[in-house]
């Protein structure tokens, strides 16, 4: 069984949703991800997403573009990814899901791609824009890697394709919150509880729902769990934090925050 | 080889959808609206009045005589989209696309744009018909072309510059497609070129290919047959695809010129066919200008219209069936083509266009005075004398 859907059972066992946090591999520096991961382990999160930097994020809010450019800026690549993987995979045995864009994949070949950070030690892939009605050759290359692909649905997606998706789906389902890209929201509207709702519906406990884009702190963490998700994801808040931490305070200011999330997941 | 609207947006292996799943409905709603209305005689009309009684079609086949006789080979006709109202081929796409929004009741209206020319013609186009126009343009285009931007601006259109990643066309086309994403159920995006998501590149095809369509026509008067050669700038490639697709089945060469900057070997250039690999990008799957970890590369030319690391699918497939030959003219010859042909023709190119004119007058010479070239002139160029003066004075003190 993968370390995903291994997780999402013990958790289930011990009455807990997920806390899935994202950070960008090489930002500030690829020791302050380092820093940043054990800090995420300690205060409590559940899975960890890696970011791996692209030139052209169209998904993404500031706070992650930003970082991705500066990552490139520093000399972020694929074997330096790899190293670092490999490191944290030495530290600890947390579900690993990489976040980048199909491009990345494409042009090192998905069989390539897939099976190197498979070795590395990544358990699954998001891809924001890789539609599922693209995804044929992705999708042979994850399952003979026994790569758990997360798709991402919307606030807008049919039923009918709601189905689609999560039966292509292993791992999680990815919800995406809001109309937007990533990045801090101020209040969620009720769209979004209904997506959540919607999709719980229709998913009939066959995948886990994590829900991510614009949950950034505890009280919307809680929200989002109370409406239905299995899974809070968060990412653009951890970025800002790191941002504004100095190298040394990282892995304590991270573990504090992450843990005050993780609360937000341990329904009573 | 004519591909007509391929099933699943595919150009052979090219093009698809490759886009977040908020814009799946988005693209399905605008598929189903152009399929509704791409044949509807109604519609059809509308755009015919538009494109005639507003933009100014049909545009003329001139025959370039100084020029012809300049290059001493084949005769040289210049089809004039300079002409239209607005000043480049851009119209003939967001009248269409215009139509189509406000028949899908889409008020508000974004668009990316390079030089500026999309940027100008959507704002027309939404001033003649009534909606609001928002321009993404990456900040050093806002600088480069800053006429345009006035143009916009007076034309009622908020223009957004963009200052993330390399400030030009590809990073406009992100701001856009973000833009899409947070807005998308109230908002209709005008892509300028035939690139993106499907149906986008079929899109601006179909309503760009009225340039192929009359110089067919006009040919068929003049010379009594089809062009034995045309040629036409190839940035995203949208006034190249409207000149070629309707001539595919005809025998006729075809030259599509990228530009080639300072030259591929210096790296510093935007001939993404030629210097170019595969990838994804934009919601298309077409040659790219990337490193080998699939990171986007920083592109370069004079012309801030071709400054674009990706190229419309259908280029793509018609490059690797070889049924169009795809070639480079760097910065130096541009300029001087467009210096050229202004002397000799009193007309200013666009130094999009400035490419393709350059291009035709090295075939022309190898060419029987007896055959003709048709170049496709997508645009004016009075936008780009300041980028000359700039190029010029840069030039001779680097000499110096």
């Amino acid at each position: 069984m993968s370390r995903i859907k291994n997780k999402f059972q013990y958790l289930r066992s011990k009455n807990q949703k997920a806390l899935i946090a994202y950070v960008m591999t090489g930002f500030p520096s690829e020791k302050d991800t380092l820093s940043a991961v054990r800090g995420l382990v300690k205060g409590g999160a559940d899975i960890i997403e890696l970011g791996m930097p692209f030139s052209d994020p169209l998904a993404d809010g500031p706070v992650i573009q930003n970082a991705g450019f500066q990552a490139l800026q520093k000399g972020m690549n694929f074997s330096k990814f790899l190293a670092l993987v490999k490191k944290i995979r030495k530290e600890t045995d947390i579900p690993l899901v990489l976040m980048t864009y199909t491009n990345i994949l494409y042009s090192h070949g998905y069989e390539k791609f897939i099976s190197t950070v498979k070795r590395a030690g990544i358990d699954g892939l998001i891809l924001p824009d890789m539609s599922i009605n693209e995804s044929g050759d992705f999708l042979q290359a994850a399952k003979k890697n026994k790569m758990d692909a997360i798709f991402l649905i919307s606030p807008n997606t049919s039923p009918d394709r709601i189905r689609k998706i999560s039966n292509a789906s292993s791992g999680f389902l990815y919800l995406v919150s809001v109309f937007g890209t990533t990045g801090g929201q101020q209040q969620f509207q009720d769209y979004t509880v209904h997506a959540i709702k919607n999709a719980k519906k229709i998913l009939h406990g066959k995948i886990p729902l994590g829900v991510g884009f614009g949950v950034s702190n505890p009280d919307q963490a809680r929200f989002i769990i109370k409406s239905g998700a299995d899974a809070i994801i968060v990412g653009s808040a951890f970025l800002r934090l790191m941002e504004s931490t100095p190298s040394e305070k990282i892995e304590h200011k991270i573990g504090q925050f992450t843990a005050s999330l993780k609360k937000a997941t341990i329904t009573e | 080889m004519k591909l007509g609207y391929p099933k699943n947006g595919k150009f052979g292996e090219f093009g698809g959808r490759y886009i977040p799943e908020t814009l799946v409905p988005a693209v399905e709603e605008l598929e189903e609206a152009y399929l509704k209305y791409k044949d509807d005689a109604e519609f059809k009309k509308e755009l015919r009045y538009y494109l005639t009684q507003y933009a100014g079609r049909p545009t003329p086949l001139y025959l370039a005589e100084n020029l012809t006789k300049f290059a001493g080979g084949a005769k040289i006709y210049l089809k004039r989209e300079d002409l239209l109202h607005g000043g480049a081929h851009k119209i003939n796409n967001t009248l269409g696309q215009g139509l189509l929004a406000k028949r899908m009741k889409k008020k508000r209206i974004i668009a990316e744009t390079g030089a500026g020319q999309h940027g100008v013609a959507t704002a027309m186009a939404c001033a003649a018909l009534g909606m609001n126009g928002e321009v993404y343009m990456g900040y050093k285009d806002t600088q480069r072309q800053k006429l345009n931007v006035f143009r916009m601006n007076l034309l009622g259109s908020k223009v957004h510059p963009v200052k993330e990643g390399t400030q030009t066309l590809k990073d406009a086309i992100n701001e856009a497609i973000r833009d899409w994403i947070t807005n998308v159920k109230s908002t209709y995006y005008l892509l300028g070129s035939a690139v993106g998501p499907h149906p986008y590149p079929v899109m601006v095809r179909d309503f760009q290919s009225v340039i192929g369509e009359e110089i067919l026509a006009q040919m068929k008067k003049l010379e009594k047959k089809s062009p034995d050669s045309v040629v036409a700038c190839v940035g995203g490639g949208s006034n190249a695809i409207g000149t070629f697709y309707p001539l595919i089945d005809e025998d006729t060469k075809m030259f599509g010129v990228e530009a080639g900057g300072e030259g591929i070997k210096s790296g510093h250039h935007s001939a993404t066919l030629l210097g170019g690999s595969k990838g994804v990008l934009h919601g298309m799957l077409t040659y790219l200008l990337q490193d080998k970890e699939g990171q986007i590369s920083e592109t370069h030319s004079v012309s801030a219209g071709l400054d674009y690391p990706g190229v419309g699918p259908e280029h793509s497939y018609l490059k690797d069936a070889k049924r169009v030959k795809y070639d480079a003219v760097n910065d130096k010859e541009a300029v001087e083509a467009f210096l050229l042909l202004s002397k000799q023709e009193g007309i200013i190119p666009a130094l999009e266009s400035a490419h393709a004119i350059a291009y035709a007058v090295k075939i022309a010479r190898n060419m029987p005075k007896s055959e003709s070239i048709v170049v496709t002139l997508s645009g004016r160029g009075d936008k780009d004398v300041e980028e000359v003066g700039r190029y010029l004075s840069k030039n001779v003190k680097n000499k110096k």
